[in-house]
């Protein structure tokens, strides 16, 4: 497996920088030629993991967050979104539908499980106190070829 | 963006762009500024030209339900883009508020 395209992005951990990073993700992923759903389970599983980042990483109190993306030439996707902030003491109850930690008022709790479920895996590494990353893998190129070659 | 209108005891808000944890905080004071007559039983989310939603769009329709049923009210959405029903769906949404063609 070649990587045939990188990039990493730091921003401000801030509500704004929300949508950047769905533009930067959906730019990066273009000239593999997704289908309109993958292009969308892509932007929401990385808006979902950026919020986390902001809300919950660095409690609303700024930070950075650094995305990094690669892909490779068999058409796969990873995506890691990092915090360095209070790291998740419980990651299999932070995955639990409906689960929030936080007391920001309406937040769902659904934002791994929307995650899982337009990803084709997701892997969460955290220690308390020194941030978390999420990491997220989908197969992207959308010809037939390509996912007779993958399976 | 965000537009409303009333007919007697129903509001319908449409909504236009992407809900996501920063528009939703924007648009919060604003949609329960429309909503606070106790005489409203009636909420209608237009979602027919919102192009993103995440998990944060599901809260923010969450927290007006619950302010809608403790008057007795109700919540319908409207949503045409397949993607955001599949998170309506994903969260059990349609459970609680009613899905409109």
């Amino acid at each position: 497996m070649n990587i045939i395209n990188e990039m990493r992005i730091d921003f401000l951990a801030c509500p704004e920088n929300e949508s950047f990073a769905r533009m930067v993700i959906s730019a990066f992923i273009l000239p593999l030629n997704p289908t309109l759903e993958q292009l969308g389970d892509v932007k929401t599983s990385v808006s979902e993991a950026v919020t986390n980042a902001i809300i919950h990483g660095y409690g609303n109190a700024g930070g950075t967050v650094r995305m990094k993306a690669q892909m490779d030439d068999s058409g796969e996707l990873t995506v890691d979104v990092i915090d360095n902030g209070c790291g998740i003491v419980d990651i299999q109850k932070a995955r639990t539908p409906f689960f929030s930690s936080t007391d920001e008022s309406e937040r769902s709790g659904m934002g791994f499980t929307v995650m899982e479920s337009f990803m084709d895996e997701v892997m969460v590494f955290s220690e308390k106190g020194l941030g978390t990353t999420v990491r997220m893998r989908k197969l992207i190129d959308a010809h037939e070829d390509a996912v007779a070659q993958h399976a | 963006m965000l537009t409303h209108e009333r007919q007697r005891a129903t509001v319908e808000i449409k909504l236009t762009g992407e809900l996501d944890h920063n528009y939703a905080n924007q648009i919060r004071p604003q949609l329960d500024d429309l909503i606070s007559d106790p005489t409203i039983k009636r909420l209608v989310f237009d979602l027919d030209e919102l192009h993103f939603m995440d998990s944060s769009g599901i809260g923010m329709i969450i927290g007006r339900y619950k302010l809608m049923a403790r008057r007795g009210g109700r919540v319908a959405v409207r949503c045409g883009n397949r993607q955001i029903d599949r998170i309506f769906e994903m969260a059990g949404l349609y459970q609680i508020i009613e899905k409109l063609a």
